[in-house]
């Protein structure tokens, strides 16, 4: 008998007239003790919905209408409530996908993570506080015996990420409940939390489900996948034959939305007719921060010495892991955050730093997208009132004109004109993102800002939304800030690339060069961070010195030598951290920042080719070669 | 934090300021100074001018504020202007009054709001919740002199279970005093309780829907500590201020329910002092109720900074 087996689970939704909706439309499989099942497919795929049922627990305004969900062979879902409680945080554990959410910010973390096993008597207070201890060791989170005392505002997202696995675990659940643990963490942090959830399932010997719409995460943890679709399993099977002979249509789709390993030459480089012109915009050696300003020096200081051009109508896509400094740069260019130091030139004209300074034909050049549509789109006005402004206020149409405009930018974010009387809510994600790019086009702006723009949308909508912002490059001619941490969406339609680090610029060129050697160190990192579609890519990857070298140490913003010196596989002691790294060229455009020379840099990334296609031995003469 | 904290006491003490110049000059704005009132009707110009000189009117106004601000702040409240009495006896023994009746209404009432409002919250939607919804809602809009005549109506006169005066002599024993106070704590127990248990039944469902409230479900933490422990710590800061609010109101705010009641307290006092033209009076009284705000406020906000564990260990 199966750990978990869900037969014919059907759970619906009920409309305010109260007829039902269907959500899961009959789904079975199941997970044997010691395995990793992952239910995969886009958002409304009902794939948490499902997750959540092994708690016996359905969100607000959802219910369960029949099947059954049996553990060790008892069914959950007609289980009196005591007894469902008794269960949750015991038998069953959940880890939800923003732990900054999940964690309670009045309560130790501690107390969160010991709760559940001390209130179900699984364990004393004493027990389970060693316990945790013993599984921040074992999840390799800093400073172990003190952590307890910590509140979660005071560690890092992707601590507090492991922290919830710890918090699941005390309990020792046969059965883990993982919902999309690292989409919302960077590929660097994604690797550890990836490499401890591993180890510790496989050290534990418990089964779980791990929720995710990314099957390169998928390939490297589970052992059994089921797709879904619209509340309906397509396809299950063991995830090599779904990985490598996928017999579904879905499936392939999904696949064919994975986005691919950042390699030189993947983006369309054609030219589009702008050559060597002069930059729409440009950042000239931006120092920004928070705080009151002494001497040009934020009392918080973020970005250091940034210099950056955007060609006109050109994509520039800046990388870098949260906390580098991608938002305040586009904060800065847009004049929200007034820079301390430098200056920003439009067409050729320096712009005033704050935003009140700026007359209105400067403020309908430069234009921002925010990353969440949700909170950017006023609920409570008409699509149509939501483009009218700013086609009112930049442009000053009115009446028949605007309405015309309206639909005009309707028509380019290619969303029917109908859409223009509806509200926000009634569209889905990925419309509201559209709608969000309509908005800042209104004006027909030089410069978009584009702040993760793709980052909270599926896959199969985040391409779609790419494939958007191409079209809109090539017709309009607008030239793109494209922020993100996702350097295969980046490497994927971004003419050039800024790789910051730490608030600064460690690399940039254009992005054939700067995706192929010679690499930054930085770079190189976030490169091989990157999930590949391949069992076994995350043991390969850990093998190599960047990952063990780069990964589990923090960002320090420092004010003297290269930032990424505590995490650099080739830092020179004395050097890197005391002396700012001069700026390479190589080719056209292309600038690195560091201390070894190009050679030495391209000849560190040959060696770790071979680190990751196994030879070792090989590795041990080049290391000689280098000494002599 | 610390930073924070002295702040706030700084800009209490910057209120209690304006409040001061706003008060006297306020006051000073209105026919009729202090000599014209005393002398009434016999005034002639010669004897006002005499009694003006004599009482330091003929000085600049700002240099009477800065005179009477420095008395006041070293607790120096001033001679009434009628009978000359200090004003200091006049008020302690009315601010004692008004002070025990509002201590005891808060003792009962915040420790019921809280716990009614978490009840609500802990049960949404059943029979206990809708009837306090409906019930507190009914109460927060009546007056208050329309719900104490309705409770004389019945414990009073009806029922003749309590006075309808509350009516003090001096050495009662501690029954008597409570039967003779039993009508205006009442009335003020379910004034003031109404909006802060529906502060706190807010409070609590605000933070309800967060993800953090349902990882302790699926953690199978019991709902009792779910509201108790996970949720009233991120509710307090606003639950604490309706609080504050509700206690400033029983020292400033309850002159109807003294007068209803004929309660010789503070506010009735100063209701007075407004009758006779008493200046001096209406300025302590007025510094006395203002002062009790920001103090109550005061500890309200620390309270809330220090609940907030952001504010209390910085990272």
């Amino acid at each position: 008998m199966a750990l978990l087996e869900v037969e014919n689970l059907k759970i619906e939704a009920r409309k305010d007239d109260g007829t039902p909706i269907p959500i899961v439309k009959g789904v079975s499989f199941e997970v044997k003790a010691g395995e990793v099942v992952a239910l995969i497919g886009e958002s409304g795929s009902g794939k948490t919905t499902i997750s959540l049922a092994s708690l016996a627990y359905t969100k607000p305004g959802l219910e369960f209408c029949g099947g059954e969900v049996r553990l060790h062979g008892e069914d959950l879902l007609t289980m009196e409530p005591l007894k469902q409680r008794d269960l949750r945080g015991q038998k069953v554990a959940y880890l939800a996908q923003s732990a900054a959410a999940t964690f309670n910010p009045a309560i130790t973390i501690g107390e969160q993570v010991t709760e559940s096993a001390v209130l179900h008597g699984i364990l004393t207070q004493e027990e389970a506080t060693k316990r945790a201890e013993e599984l921040y060791v074992a999840l390799e989170l800093p400073d172990p015996d003190r952590l307890g005392s910590r509140y979660p505002h005071q560690v890092s997202g992707g601590q507090l990420q492991r922290l919830m696995a710890a918090m699941a675990l005390v309990g020792k659940p046969d059965l883990l409940v993982l919902d999309e643990p690292t989409t919302a963490l960077d590929v660097t942090t994604q690797i550890e939390v990836l490499k401890a959830f591993k180890k510790v399932i496989r050290e534990q010997g418990s089964a779980a489900i791990y929720v995710t719409h990314d099957l390169a995460v998928v390939a490297q943890i589970a052992d059994h996948i089921v797709v879904l679709y619209s509340g309906e399993v397509q396809e299950q099977g063991p995830v090599d034959q779904i990985i490598n002979n996928p017999s579904h249509d879905y499936t392939r789709r999904l696949m064919a939305a994975v986005r691919p390993t950042p390699t030189a030459g993947m983006s369309d480089d054609d030219d589009h007719g702008h050559g060597r012109a002069e930059a729409a915009i440009a950042a000239r050696g931006i120092t920004a921060g928070y705080g009151g300003i002494v001497d040009g020096e934020p009392a918080i200081t973020i970005l250091r010495d940034i210099n950056v051009e955007v060609e006109r109508g050109d994509v520039v896509g800046v990388i870098g892991e949260s906390g580098c400094g991608k938002s305040t740069l586009a904060r800065v260019m847009a004049g929200l955050l007034p820079s301390a130091r430098g200056e920003i030139v439009l067409n050729g004209k320096t712009l005033e730093p704050a935003l009140e300074d700026r007359d209105r034909d400067e403020l309908r050049q430069v234009q921002f997208v925010f990353q969440m549509a949700d909170t950017a789109l006023n609920p409570r006005q008409y699509i149509g009132d939501i483009l009218g402004r700013p086609v009112e206020f930049y442009l000053g149409l009115k009446g028949e004109d605007k309405r015309r405009r309206v639909l005009e930018l309707l028509d380019m974010v290619e969303l029917p004109p109908a859409f223009a009387d509806r509200y926000p809510a009634e569209l889905s994600g990925g419309q509201k993102q559209r709608i969000n790019l309509a908005r800042a086009l209104a004006g027909n702006p030089e410069v978009l800002l584009c702040d993760e723009v793709t980052s909270a949308l599926d896959s199969i909508v985040g391409a779609n939304v790419i494939k958007l912002l191409t079209n809109l490059r090539n017709k309009t001619g607008v030239s793109f800030v494209f922020i993100s941490h996702d350097l295969s969406t980046v490497g994927s339609f971004a003419d050039k690339i800024v790789v910051l680090y730490a608030g600064r610029v460690v690399e940039q060129g254009p992005t054939d060069q700067v995706l192929s050697p010679p690499y930054h160190p930085y770079t190189r990192l976030l490169i091989t961070s990157v999930p590949e579609l391949r069992v076994g890519w995350l043991e390969d990857t850990m093998k190599t010195r960047e990952a063990a070298a780069g990964i589990a140490r923090g960002v320090e913003i420092t004010a003297v030598g290269c930032p990424f010196f505590n995490r650099c596989p080739i830092a020179i002691p004395g050097t890197c951290q005391l002396e700012t790294p001069p700026v390479r060229m190589h080719g056209d455009g292309h600038e690195i920042a560091c201390h070894h020379s190009l050679d030495e840099v391209e000849h560190s990334e040959a060696e770790t080719q071979k680190v990751l296609h196994g030879y070792e031995k090989a590795i041990v003469d080049d290391d000689s070669a280098i000494k002599a | 934090m610390q930073a924070m904290v002295f702040r706030r006491i700084l800009i209490g003490f910057a209120t209690l300021w304006v409040v001061s110049i706003i008060v006297y000059f306020g006051l000073s704005v209105l026919p009729g100074d202090a000599a014209a009132i005393q002398l009434g009707q016999a005034a002639t110009e010669e004897s006002l001018a005499a009694l003006r000189a004599q009482l330091g009117l003929d000085r600049p106004a700002y240099v009477r504020y800065f005179e009477w601000l420095g008395n006041m702040s070293t607790g120096d409240l001033g001679i009434s202007n009628a009978g000359g009495a200090t004003i200091a006896s006049l008020i302690g023994f009315r601010l004692g009054n008004t002070l025990e009746l509002g201590g005891i209404v808060a003792v009962i009432s915040v420790p019921l709001s809280v716990f009614l409002g978490l009840a609500a919250a802990m049960y949404p939607g059943t029979w206990l919740d809708r009837a306090l919804t409906f019930g507190t809602m009914s109460l927060v809009a009546v007056p208050e002199f329309l719900i104490a005549t309705f409770l004389v109506l019945i414990f009073a006169v009806k029922l003749k279970w309590m006075p309808s005066i509350a009516y003090m002599s001096g050495g009662e024993t501690f029954w008597e005093w409570v039967h003779a106070l039993a009508m205006p704590i009442l009335v003020l127990v379910v004034v003031v309780s109404a909006q802060m248990i529906r502060m706190t039944r807010a409070g609590i469902l605000n933070v309800m829907n967060s993800p953090y409230i349902e990882m302790a479900i699926l953690k199978g933490v019991p709902r009792k500590r779910i509201i108790l422990r996970h949720a009233l710590f991120n509710a307090i800061g606003p639950i604490i201020n309706v609080i504050a609010l509700n206690l400033a109101y029983l020292v400033s705010g309850v002159v109807i329910v003294e007068t209803i009641f004929a309660y010789s307290g503070l506010a009735k006092l100063m209701i007075d002092g407004v009758q006779t033209r008493d200046f001096p009076l209406v300025q302590a009284c007025a510094m006395i109720f203002c002062g009790t705000y920001v103090v109550l406020l005061l500890i309200a906000d620390i309270a809330a900074i220090m609940s907030n564990p952001r504010l209390r260990n910085p990272k």
